[in-house]
């Protein structure tokens, strides 16, 4: 009886234990993009694969120590029995077969969601967007609409989206959790994401990689409207008063936090590329290499 | 600036800091303590005779299961810490960490459970059992293992050290560039881990080629390498890994105190650096390093069952074969740890496979 009764609160302890992992949203389940849906096609596809192998070996595991358990006088004891084919041939093979399986659909997906392999839709032509990690803050940049925002990205539902990535601050990640997988920003060098919003809505992006104190606030939410409610929004934003300038640029690299969003109706010229260039340049190791220009 | 203490100021000591003045306090109150004690009962002689200068294995590998579990204790707070401050902190409550700390906190909380806590309880389990399973007297150098264990205790004093005088590092605990360069972690948190680790990191390499040398070497006469017990096989792979491993981290740690002490460009984002070279070399040694931790472990599991199970264990032969495709396998997998740095398909594939 006390057996029973420990083992139930043994039970209700760890079924309670999972209301602290705090999850509000399982935003890489509920993926609003299609590379997103198709990760977690394809984390579900491995899951269960993989448990083809777990759950027997579980189950084993507790009929085994169950069924040989010392007080079970019906259980052979067979001491001599240490080695049979047939089961290494199940043990071994049945893995190594799995693990062909995988490697073809791991072979065909990687390349398939490369985050460099741009999204081709008939007939709707890429959004471009440069992104820019800063201390602590991103910076959007729209090259083609000439607009830049600060931690507020908006973007048209059912368009493919090449973002263009890099850093002005230690090594970060630029992810949208709801909308696919995520990749490094880093410094004198240019990284692709290409993602899809297939729904529309508010969905949280975040920076994935510890770069100091600020690393808490560097969140931002990209908002995915129809086509035009994202250009009158990029008219919107021509209209605002401030303007991203080199001299601009130059206050954003001081560090601050939790920075409220910000629009810029105008950006300097190839600012990305002065960006990424200005850590390929011998000889500026100072961070306001800006200088030079 | 000091010409003999540098940039070690009275500033050094965190007076201002609630939560390092409390767990500084903690420490150095507990440290206190236990002097005392060993002092009323008058056991330093016995002490230092009969295990601090030990070159005993049974005794070496005691000690550090001993420290692991104290450290085990301080990353236990360090994980109190963190989850109270992520309760706490929810809406505008920023808690009771600031930024700061948190960071320390984390990265303190990985370096110490995996460095100051797996480590040591793997090492010292390997030291307690593989010459007794081999049958024999010692390990091969058993001056040496008593220097890896005194190292690794440096590692952890350094640890200790820097709650009370300076701050740790805020990088998390494999410490990536070029967040740890100079420019971006100008304090000596940086510091603290790299010389932590490397003490300690040497004194494991040691332990790895004095294993190694012991069980190839000390097996008693008539025990081939078939006969060996599963868990001395474990140890042995576990120790390859080490020799093999453990110097990459010393390069990749040694080439980042090139950058931070002699404006070097290793990894840094400037001047031709390219932190993506330490992001490889780190976990090109961090891969090996979890397989180093699990290794001996899968053998405690096999040698506790068919222990219990009073009857050999079922399919040694493969089992041997299996731990020794895993060492060799492991060497070959790291970039897994970075699939997002952007290397590309072809790559990304094969290294997943």
């Amino acid at each position: 009886m006390n057996k029973i009764k420990n083992f139930i609160i043994a039970i209700a302890a760890f079924a309670g234990s999972s209301l602290l992992t705090g999850c509000k949203d399982l935003v890489v389940i509920h993926s609003k993009g299609m590379i997103g849906k198709d990760e977690r096609d394809l984390i579900f596809t491995a899951v269960a694969l993989m448990l083809l192998v777990v759950v027997p070996v579980i189950i084993l595991t507790l009929v085994f120590a169950y069924k040989y358990r010392a007080s079970n006088s019906n259980a052979k004891y067979d001491p001599g029995f240490t080695h049979s084919t047939k089961i290494e041939v199940v043990v071994w093979g049945v893995p190594i077969i799995i693990i062909g399986i995988l490697a073809v659909i791991v072979w065909k997906s990687t390349h398939a969601l490369d985050p460099y392999k741009p999204i081709e839709i008939e007939g709707v032509k890429p959004l471009n967007v440069q992104v820019v990690a800063l201390d602590w803050k991103w910076l959007f940049i729209y090259p083609e609409q000439h607009v830049a925002t600060i931690n507020y990205l908006q973007l048209p539902v059912g368009v493919p989206v090449d973002f263009s990535v890099t850093a002005d601050a230690p090594m970060n990640s630029f992810i949208i959790p709801q909308l696919g997988g995520q990749i490094y920003a880093m410094a004198g060098m240019k990284t692709h994401l290409n993602l899809i919003a297939d729904e529309a809505g508010i969905y949280d992006g975040r920076a994935y990689v510890i770069n100091g104190n600020g690393f808490n606030g560097m969140h931002f939410k990209a908002h995915v409207t129809s086509q035009e409610a994202f250009d009158s929004w990029v008219q919107e934003v021509k209209n605002s008063p401030n303007s991203l300038t080199t001299d601009v640029y130059k206050q954003l690299l001081k560090p601050t936090e939790y920075v409220q969003p910000q629009f810029y109706a105008s950006v300097t010229d190839n600012l990305f590329e002065d960006i990424v260039m200005k850590y390929m340049m011998p000889g500026m190791d100072d961070m306001q290499g800006m200088d030079a220009k | 600036m000091n010409d003999f203490l540098g940039r070690l100021t009275w500033d050094a000591i965190p007076i201002h800091e609630p939560p390092a003045v409390i767990a500084g306090a903690m420490m150095i109150g507990g440290f206190v303590f236990l002097v005392a004690l060993v002092t009323y009962f008058k056991k330093w002689g016995y002490l230092w005779k009969e295990w601090f200068t030990s070159v005993d294995h049974k005794r070496i590998g005691l000690m550090y299961i001993i420290i692991a579990i104290v450290m085990l204790l301080r990353g236990f707070a360090d994980a109190a810490l963190m989850r109270t401050q992520q309760a706490i902190s929810v809406g505008s409550d920023y808690g009771f960490l600031p930024p700061d700390h948190y960071n320390q906190i984390f990265t303190a909380h990985g370096v110490i459970m995996i460095f100051f806590v797996a480590m040591p309880l793997v090492v010292g389990l390997m030291n307690l059992v593989v010459p007794l399973q081999i049958g024999a007297r010692d390990v091969a150098f058993p001056y040496l293992n008593s220097l890896s264990f005194w190292l690794f205790m440096v590692g952890m004093v350094l640890m200790m050290l820097s709650l009370v005088v300076g701050s740790f590092a805020t990088t998390g605990w494999i410490n990536y560039a070029p967040l740890s360069e100079k420019v971006y972690s100008p304090g000596v948190g940086v510091d603290y881990y790299i010389w932590a680790l490397q003490i300690s990191g040497i004194g494991t390499t040691i332990s790895g080629i004095n294993f190694f040398v012991t069980i190839i070497k000390m097996r008693c006469p008539g025990m081939t390498l078939m006969k060996m017990p599963v868990f001395t096989w474990t140890a042995l792979c576990s120790n390859i890994l080490i020799i093999i491993s453990f110097p990459m981290m010393t390069a990749a740690l040694a080439l980042l105190t090139l950058d931070r002490y002699l404006g070097f460009h290793f990894f840094t984002d400037t001047a031709g650096g390219n932190p993506m070279l330490y992001v490889n070399l780190i976990w090109a040694w961090g891969h090996p390093e979890v397989y180093i931790l699990v290794l001996p472990a899968f053998g405690v599991f096999s040698e506790v069952t068919s222990t219990f199970s009073r009857k050999p264990l079922f399919g040694y032969a493969t089992m041997v074969y299996a731990t020794v495709s895993i060492t060799v396998l492991s060497f070959i997998v790291w970039l897994h740890h970075f699939f997002t740095m952007g290397a590309g398909a072809n790559v990304n594939a094969f290294l997943e496979l």
